[in-house]
């Protein structure tokens, strides 16, 4: 017996030129009551998915399944899906409350239930007062809650989000997340989430989809994601990321010896994803992980590094330096009692455990450099 | 209120102050629409202008005319029959002055309009009437012409004694002022201004409904078929503008004459007998073909460019909420394309209300429009440039009260024209 999956890809490609796939062999289950967020750069078919799901592009190759069954003859209007567009796509020529009854509406309820679900819909969204405004009248973001109710007020399963917050400013992108989320909690519904702004997509779900060049690069929990990327590009991608390259020198049980180009040295790490001695590697370290002046014998890896920059952030200073030939190394120095102070051109001692350093695929050509 | 007007820095009142500074920037904003401002006026301010003057304007008969105008003014057609002879005398004097400034003709062909083949009787009389110098006036003229002795001749001139007169406008809508001064329909046989503005407006609109017919699929395929394609589409809807009027219009005559392509095609098939072909040009079926050809683009554009701004995502929303394609189009789409419609139905209406040159060509005489006749009175033989001026003024409140009227339904702040 297989898990309770509303959606499932199953070997998906998509191309939409006969030359180029713009989504490779995908194979994704979402499970049921899941948030879950594609998340990836412009171009890397998180989109695409979104859409094939929809209905409004065929996949090219491979099968969708919904509730189990496939989709892919399956028009639009007849998956019973709900969707959040990019620009809200609320209907200009109709009311709020107007725009709210049309799901319902269409599939012929009597007009008692449609008024009430409308209501409900409304205060759901905490908008109870608009039903008679036009989408015009309103601001960005209470469109934003109209049309969030408007996608679930059809009590569909399933709702898929298309870059829902993209339009709004950071304020209330953040207050707007929250929102979301509540909603996605209080009603169980399952959510397919599309962004490209890695902080909302770990805000928001339970798994995450990175999506990198039609493939999912990883797929798992945010905090997973952020600790323990599998490779270069979603470590890279999700939250901030020291690299250092260097090449394998020798491997036992989980650890690895690297030694550093620009002349740092061999350093300890976690052995993730590399290929065997004498293989090239990029180390990726968190920032916040970086210890400055360590005690001696404290960490194992202990390098010298040059201040270039220092930029006041209040909570932390992020401090820009040169290590091992890197001159785009990050340290981030929290503003705590008695914290390191530096200037730029000072020479400091950094270094960081083993578990904090993670030694994983080198760039190959045309990928995050 | 206190004195609380905002001055600046060194006590010049702030509103002072920013006109000033505004000043300049008005100055050179006149002056650049001054060059259009001053084309605009003179060639189309003071032409309308001018048409409004002309279809009331009736100095013709009192400033060729001025004694007699004077002396008729005692006279009362109902209680004597004839004037008195001070009003021969005055219209003996005044022909003689008219026909050595050679201005009497114009006068004969003024009161021809009201009154037929008075201007033979002043053409006769501008010659004859040199050689009376003395009384009695009256029977000399009456020598010349007997008509002179009618109190018909008298009445019609009194009538048109005033300087304004609104015999053209009546005249336009089918009605006359008889010399009597009431105010009755024209006899049935001399009807036909109504009826012409009745199938000018019927059939601007059948052209206007056909060319949304016509022109609503292409729009939509314009703004919704990927960028390569729809361009070339574009270009064969643009191609028709760089194409003389002219050519389009002969080559329906070409393709539709009962000798024509079509004709021909039909008889081919045998669809229709040689000796019975269809007459489909000359005649309203012609000008309808061939305008709703002529006038499609100015529906095409202004829908396409509406079109053009509706997101796809307002169709997938539709449909994600469950409506099927038909649906979605009818109650999402269409309610946001009226705009386009609006306007390119006023402006295809506007247009065609006033088209000239194609109904000239292939309307034949059932097709022809009020513009038609429009041209007559101004260049034709029966020159009449008050009826000219009267029918372009109706035509012309027939077009505003159409627009206040979609003002008033549609709004044109809704109007998109690009």
């Amino acid at each position: 017996m297989t898990a309770d999956h509303i959606v499932r890809f199953e070997n998906v490609q998509k191309s939409y030129d006969g030359e180029s796939l713009v989504v490779k062999n995908l194979n994704l289950n979402v499970e049921r009551g899941e948030f879950l967020t594609m998340l990836g750069p412009s171009g890397s078919g998180k989109t695409t998915c979104l859409m094939m799901l929809a209905g409004f592009e065929p996949a090219t190759h491979g099968e969708i399944f919904l509730n189990e069954q496939p989709i892919n003859n399956v028009p639009p209007h007849k998956r019973g899906i709900g969707m959040v567009f990019q620009n809200y796509a609320l209907f200009p020529h109709m009311t709020v409350a107007e725009n709210l009854a049309f799901p319902l509406e269409v599939r012929k309820l009597p007009k008692a239930d449609v008024e009430a679900k409308v209501k409900r819909a409304l205060e759901m969204v905490q908008l109870p007062e608009f039903g008679g405004r036009r989408p015009a009248q309103l601001s960005g973001g209470q469109q934003q809650r109209v049309a969030v109710a408007r996608a679930l007020v059809f009590e569909p399963d399933l709702v898929l989000m298309d870059e829902p917050l993209g339009a709004l400013d950071k304020n209330l992108r953040e207050e707007m997340q929250y929102e979301i989320k509540h909603i996605h909690d209080n009603l169980g519904v399952s959510v397919v989430y599309v962004t490209h702004d890695q902080s909302e997509a770990l805000t928001m779900s339970n798994r995450v989809a990175v999506f990198d060049d039609g493939v999912i690069q990883q797929l798992a929990a945010p905090d997973v994601l952020y600790e323990e990327p599998v490779n270069a590009f979603v470590a890279y991608f999700i939250g901030e990321n020291n690299r250092l390259l260097g090449t394998v020198r020798e491997v036992t049980g989980d650890y690895c010896m690297v030694e550093l180009d620009g002349g740092g040295g061999v350093v300890k790490a976690l052995a993730i994803n590399i290929g065997g001695v004498g293989s090239r590697t990029t180390l990726s370290l968190r920032p916040e992980r970086v210890v400055l002046s360590p005690a001696e014998g404290a960490v194992p890896n202990v390098l010298t590094g040059t201040v270039k920059e220092l930029i006041y952030l209040g909570d932390h200073i992020r401090t820009r330096m040169t290590v091992s030939g890197n001159d785009e190394f990050i340290v981030k120095v929290p503003n705590a009692h008695g914290h390191a102070s530096l200037k730029a051109g000072d020479t400091v001692q950094l270094g960081w455990v083993a578990e904090d350093s993670r030694a994983l695929d080198a760039p190959q050509d045309g990928g995050p450099a | 209120m206190a004195d609380t007007t905002m001055t600046t820095a060194d006590g010049i009142p702030l509103k002072v102050s920013l006109r000033k500074a505004l000043m300049r920037q008005k100055m050179r904003a006149l002056m650049l629409v001054a060059p259009l401002f001053f084309f605009l006026f003179i060639t189309f301010v003071m032409p309308i202008l001018d048409m409004l003057f002309r279809s009331v304007d009736n100095s013709i008969v009192p400033d060729i005319l001025p004694r007699t105008v004077l002396a008729l003014e005692e006279w009362d057609p109902d209680v004597v029959d004839v004037p008195p002879e001070a009003a021969f005398e005055a219209m003996v004097k005044d022909i003689q002055e008219g026909y050595e400034a050679k201005t009497i003709g114009r006068v004969g062909r003024r009161l021809n309009f009201e009154n037929p083949g008075m201007s033979s009787l002043f053409r006769k009389s501008g010659r004859r009437t040199k050689k009376i110098n003395e009384a009695p006036y009256k029977e000399a003229l009456i020598a010349i012409d007997d008509r002179w002795g009618e109190s018909q001749t008298w009445r019609v001139i009194k009538k048109l004694s005033p300087k304004y007169t609104a015999s053209y406008f009546l005249q336009a809508v089918d009605m006359q002022e008889t010399v009597d001064g009431e105010i009755t329909w024209q006899p049935e046989e001399y009807q036909v201004y109504l009826n012409l503005f009745w199938r000018t407006l019927v059939m601007s609109g059948i052209i206007t409904i056909l060319t949304i017919i016509l022109g609503y699929p292409v729009a939509y395929l314009l703004a919704t078929l990927p960028l390569r394609t729809s361009n070339l589409l574009m270009i064969l809807v643009l191609l028709p503008f760089w194409t003389s009027l002219l050519v389009r219009t002969t080559s329906w005559i070409a393709l539709l004459q009962t000798q024509g392509i079509l004709n021909d095609l039909f008889v081919l098939v045998g669809l229709v007998d040689d000796d019975d072909r269809l007459q489909m040009i000359h005649n309203q079926f012609g000008t309808i073909v061939a305008m709703t050809h002529i006038l499609l683009p100015f529906m095409i554009l202004p829908l396409y460019s509406v079109m053009k701004t509706i997101p796809p995502s307002y169709m997938r929303a539709a449909r994600s909420m469950g409506a099927n394609p038909a649906l979605a189009f009818v109650r999402v789409y269409m309610p946001n394309t009226v705009s386009g419609v609006g306007a390119g139905s006023i402006l295809v209406f506007i247009l065609a209300i006033g088209y000239y040159i194609t109904p000239a060509l292939v309307g034949g005489r059932t097709g022809t429009f009020i513009s038609n006749y429009i041209a007559t009175y101004i260049s034709g033989a029966a020159q009449n440039w008050g009826l000219a001026a009267a029918l372009g003024i109706i035509l012309l409140a027939l077009v505003l009260v159409l627009y206040l009227l979609y003002d008033k339904i549609v709004g044109i702040d809704n109007m998109k024209l690009g």
